[in-house]
């Protein structure tokens, strides 16, 4: 049993009891901040170790470790330090449970980081249960209505949504008698087209599957928890969950449908279609009522269900593309590297303003060019990259997304979404509008702490360069997305 | 590789508006005089380009200066920089614009150092376009516009700014976002995105063609998608306006000519009549709607569409002398219009006022204004020894003696009517603005200052110039378009 593969996960695990050690016995609470960083840090340091490697299993072929789980490792753990700097202006609305709230991030990370590497049916639900557990706790940690409500709300559909993810996998089970992702590859395999359309509770298990997945990446239509627990939630952690909970859905699904039911070439294309189909819905949906939002954590909620629209196009690329062909993989894996410094960038601008004016409502950011231009400039660049226009990361990440679907004969979806890239620089222009063009209600300075403008600054160099010059991480999406193991 | 005189060329206006938005403590006189510095040394290296440009016979269809690093391996794309004779009159016209747009804006006190920063910034990118010769570099010079348009146009803006920014930003984007497609099916179709390798592949298919042909009929514009331009021209501070008519627009005939020509030269003649068709409406819908226009700068705005017009005729009559005639005509517009623009500017400035109809006998008044906006408004009808009437003459010539499209003497006789409906609305202009009776209420009017004049003057001797010997331009045009015409 090669534990020294689980590393990563078993430091994270162990920093995080440390962290409610040290919040026990320890009164200073800045402490929690350092240590958790450190924990993130160390993980990084074990995970960046093994990169590069050939992939290997352990557990009896339930967890793997190659580089497409190594990628998203690294995503989660950047995020998660991200999430913790930004919060440290939260400090005072968490009094009491600061260090829960630390241990808490660092468990979701946790969870996360199994769900990028789970290659089983059961690991994969267990992984799902470790992350969502932690991010209903903290989704309700501000303790006022709105957030109980939120809170609540996420917990009973993402319930749901779990119940039926465990169906889905019980019929698959049922029908192919194996969990294991590439054991079931090899079931399906055999079969002819004939049998596996004759067995509908094998059909019915993938969409099953797809809806349950589909409720955590906010595909339409499994969205409705997206835009109440987008407002309720405590800001660093809407960031959290728009970026980092997103993109580990997206790998179990990269993961589940391409190892599992991606080699039946005629298999692969009807998913792929599906996911195409619910990509074009859910960016026009997305998109469309976004327009008339008002508070600007729905307006961002309901963007990401649209951006979660322009990631399943590279999931219908991987459907509709042969096996050889990574683009579609890696244009996934660089949109998420991209859209996670890109939303983690707005909502860390929108903590330090929202903390200042007490309010989430676009209206009140009037004039915030002129009070907090640095940070009125930031959430530009992030909303300028949120519509896809360069220099920024989010034009890169759509161009090489829907150069892939170009190749594989999407060309109506990219049609698509262009449109409906088009029809969002509206609403995120208006946020533009009102911050640069309105006239501030008073002359008050937006004040951030040091460890908010870091992570501000780190999210918007990290898009500019993702959006000048993204050939290295092109590169490394490339080398994360061709290696996988079964 | 020599020295990267493109690459200074664009980013040292970039690196203006870095130093001007975010170095402390600067006073407005600095800002202005950064902003001059920064444009004024592109200005002199893009002359120095024009002449040291090889003019020879076997230069025909070459790139000069060019640049070439690998940008993005995994999709191919390289940062890919050069000019030939057709983009060569287009840099060093950005750069013109760009110097004497700063002298123009010299007065402007509201907010100046954000708005020189988004200056040089609009500024740098329509270089770029101008100079791409890789597909994803143009695109992205091609968007970053997009953003400093919409700031500029909707803070220091006039009348319904907001409005006709955000117009502008969606239907330019709308175009965009089909150019991408169109750019995306491209590379899927050939591999590569490199323009100067796609130049002697003719592709035959007709979609990916309009896919990229909408993008730039919005931007040049073509009747029907022309509805943004007078709001956004209008409400346009004076200097955006002289960059937008100036050097935006010819962003879309630059690119018809660059991509959907050179790249498919079947698609354009078998599709050519019906764009002729759509250059005939577009000259004469847009001279008559001037005709009927009130306000001063709207009404070189819609005088802009038709002129245009005339650049989507020379280009698609598709002969040498036409795609010489059109680039002209877009250089030598730039020019005119930006003149007028600037001059209407100063007009409405001093004056207060902007309605035809109030206003009267401003010769008087302000007798070098006058004169000045005289001489545009004959470059903008077309009289000779100006360039106006160099460029126009090219294109009717070219397109009458075309053997492309059935019956295309007729649209030429069309489009010549154009010319007397434009005579007709620039003397009526004229007339209603400086000339007839003296109004009291003008007594005190300012007429143009010291810097006003000199930038004045410059903007004439280039209309003259151009207008007199022609062939300084057309000498280097003609070895841009030549290896278009082969087909």
């Amino acid at each position: 049993m090669n534990l020294e593969l689980l590393l990563p996960e078993l430091s994270l695990a162990f920093f995080a009891i440390v962290v409610i050690m040290v919040d026990l016995f320890i009164q200073r609470k800045g402490l929690l901040v350092w240590v958790s960083l450190a924990g993130l840090v160390v993980s990084a340091g074990f995970t960046l170790a093994m990169w590069g490697g050939h992939s290997q299993t352990i557990f009896n072929n339930t967890l793997a470790v190659d580089n497409f789980a190594l990628f998203f490792k690294l995503l989660f753990l950047g995020i998660a330090a991200l999430v913790i700097l930004a919060s440290v202006d939260y400090a005072s609305k968490f009094a009491y449970f600061k260090g829960e709230y630390h241990a808490l991030v660092l468990l979701s990370a946790l969870g996360m980081m199994l769900m990028a590497a789970t290659t089983d049916l059961i690991s994969i639900y267990i992984a799902i249960e470790l992350t969502s557990i932690s991010l209903y706790i903290l989704v309700g940690f501000l303790k006022d209505p709105k957030s109980t409500e939120a809170s609540l709300k996420y917990l009973l559909l993402g319930a749901v949504a779990s119940a039926i993810l465990l169906y889905g996998m019980a019929l698959i089970f049922g029908f192919t008698g194996k969990t294991q992702l590439g054991e079931i590859a090899q079931v399906l395999q055999a079969m002819s087209p004939q049998t596996l359309l004759a067995s509908p509770g094998l059909v019915l298990g993938m969409v099953l599957l797809v809806a349950g997945f589909g409720f955590k990446i906010a595909a339409v239509p499994f969205h409705m928890w997206v835009p109440d627990v987008y407002e309720g939630a405590p800001t660093p952690i809407t960031a959290y969950l728009s970026v980092a909970s997103k993109a580990a859905g997206f790998a179990i699904i990269l993961r589940v449908f391409y190892s599992a039911f991606g080699f039946p070439n005629w298999l692969s294309l009807d998913w792929g279609l599906i996911f195409a189909v619910l990509s074009a819905i859910g960016m026009t949906l997305g998109n469309v009522v976004a327009i008339p939002q008002t508070n600007i954590k729905r307006m961002l909620g309901y963007s990401s269900i649209a951006q979660a629209g322009y990631l399943m196009v590279g999931i219908a690329v991987v459907g509709l593309s042969p096996a050889a062909d990574v683009i579609g993989r890696s244009s996934v894996l660089f949109f998420l590297a991209s859209y996670a410094l890109t939303n983690l960038g707005a909502f860390i601008a929108i903590i330090a303003i929202s903390n200042k004016l007490d309010s989430d409502l676009i209206d009140d950011y009037s004039g915030m060019g002129r009070r907090a231009p640095l940070l009125a400039l930031a959430l530009t660049l992030c909303l300028i990259s949120l519509i896809g226009m360069p220099p920024a990361a989010g034009f890169m990440a759509k161009f090489y997304i829907f150069s892939g679907a170009v190749q594989h004969g999407l060309l109506w979806l990219v049609v698509i979404a262009v449109i409906n890239s088009v029809i969002s620089a509206y609403y995120y222009l208006r946020v533009v509008k009102v911050m640069w063009l309105g006239q501030p209600v008073s002359e008050e300075k937006v004040p951030s702490s040091g460890a908010l403008r870091l992570a501000l600054s780190l999210s918007c160099l990290g898009v500019l360069l993702l959006g000048i010059v993204p050939g290295l991480v092109m590169r490394l999406a490339e080398i994360a997305a061709s290696m996988f193991a079964f | 590789m020599d020295f990267p005189y493109l690459t200074w060329i664009i980013f040292l206006p970039v690196a203006g508006a870095i130093l001007i938005a975010f170095m402390p403590n600067l006073s407005d006189r600095l800002i202005r005089r950064m902003a001059a510095v920064f444009t004024f040394i592109p200005l002199v290296l893009s002359i120095f380009l024009f002449f040291s440009f090889d003019r020879s016979a076997g230069a025909a269809g070459a790139i000069q200066f060019e640049e070439k690093l690998s940008w993005i391996p995994t999709i191919n794309a390289y940062y890919h920089l050069g000019v030939d004779g057709l983009s060569l009159p287009f840099v060093v016209l950005m750069a013109f614009l760009g110097f004497l747009v700063v002298l123009i804006s010299w007065k402007i006190h509201l907010r100046p150092r954000e708005y020189f920063a988004w200056l040089l910034l609009l500024e740098a990118s329509i270089l770029g376009v101008f100079s791409s010769l890789d597909l994803l570099l143009f695109f992205v010079f091609w968007e970053i516009e997009v953003i400093p348009m919409y700031f500029l146009i909707s803070i220091w803006g006039t009348g319904r700014k907001e409005y006709s920014a955000i117009k502008y930003v969606i239907f330019t984007l709308f175009g965009s976002a089909m150019m991408l497609a169109g750019i995306l099916s491209l590379y899927f179709a050939t591999g590569s995105l490199s323009m100067v390798e796609m130049r002697g592949l003719d592709i035959p298919i007709a979609g990916i063609f309009f896919l990229l042909f909408i993008g730039f009929a919005i931007k040049l514009p073509v009747f029907p998608f022309h509805t943004w331009l007078p709001d956004a021209h209008t409400d346009a501070p004076t200097a955006v306006s002289v960059v937008l008519a100036g050097a935006l627009l010819k962003m879309g005939g630059y690119g018809m000519i660059r991509i959907c020509v050179t790249i498919f030269p079947q698609v354009a003649l078998n599709y050519a009549p019906i764009l002729v068709a759509f250059a005939v409406v577009t000259i004469l819908y847009g001279a008559a709607v001037t005709l009927r226009q009130t306000d001063l700068k709207r009404l070189i705005a819609y005088s802009s569409i038709s002129h245009m017009g005339y650049v989507l005729l020379g280009v698609f009559a598709l002969t040498q002398v036409s795609l010489t005639g059109a680039t002209l005509q877009m250089f030598s517009h730039g020019v005119i219009t930006g003149l007028l623009f600037a001059v209407a500017g100063l007009v409405m400035h001093n004056s207060g006022e902007r309605n035809l109809s109030k206003l009267g006998g401003l010769a008087r008044q302000m007798p070098v204004i006058a004169i000045v906006f005289s001489i545009a408004g004959l470059g903008a009808l077309g009289l000779p020894t100006t360039s106006g009437f160099a460029a126009e003459f090219l294109v009717f010539l070219g397109s009458f003696t075309s053997t492309i499209v059935a019956g295309i003497q007729v649209y030429t006789i069309l489009a010549v009517l154009g010319i007397v409906v434009t005579a007709g609305y620039i003397l009526w202009m004229l007339q209603r603005v400086f000339y007839g009776p003296v109004l009291e209420q003008f007594n005190g009017v300012v007429d143009a200052d010291a810097l006003e004049k000199v930038y004045m003057v410059t903007f004439i001797a280039v209309i003259m110039l151009v207008g007199i010997y022609p062939a300084i331009l057309t000498d280097v045009i003609k070895l841009g378009v030549l290896p278009m015409v082969g087909g």
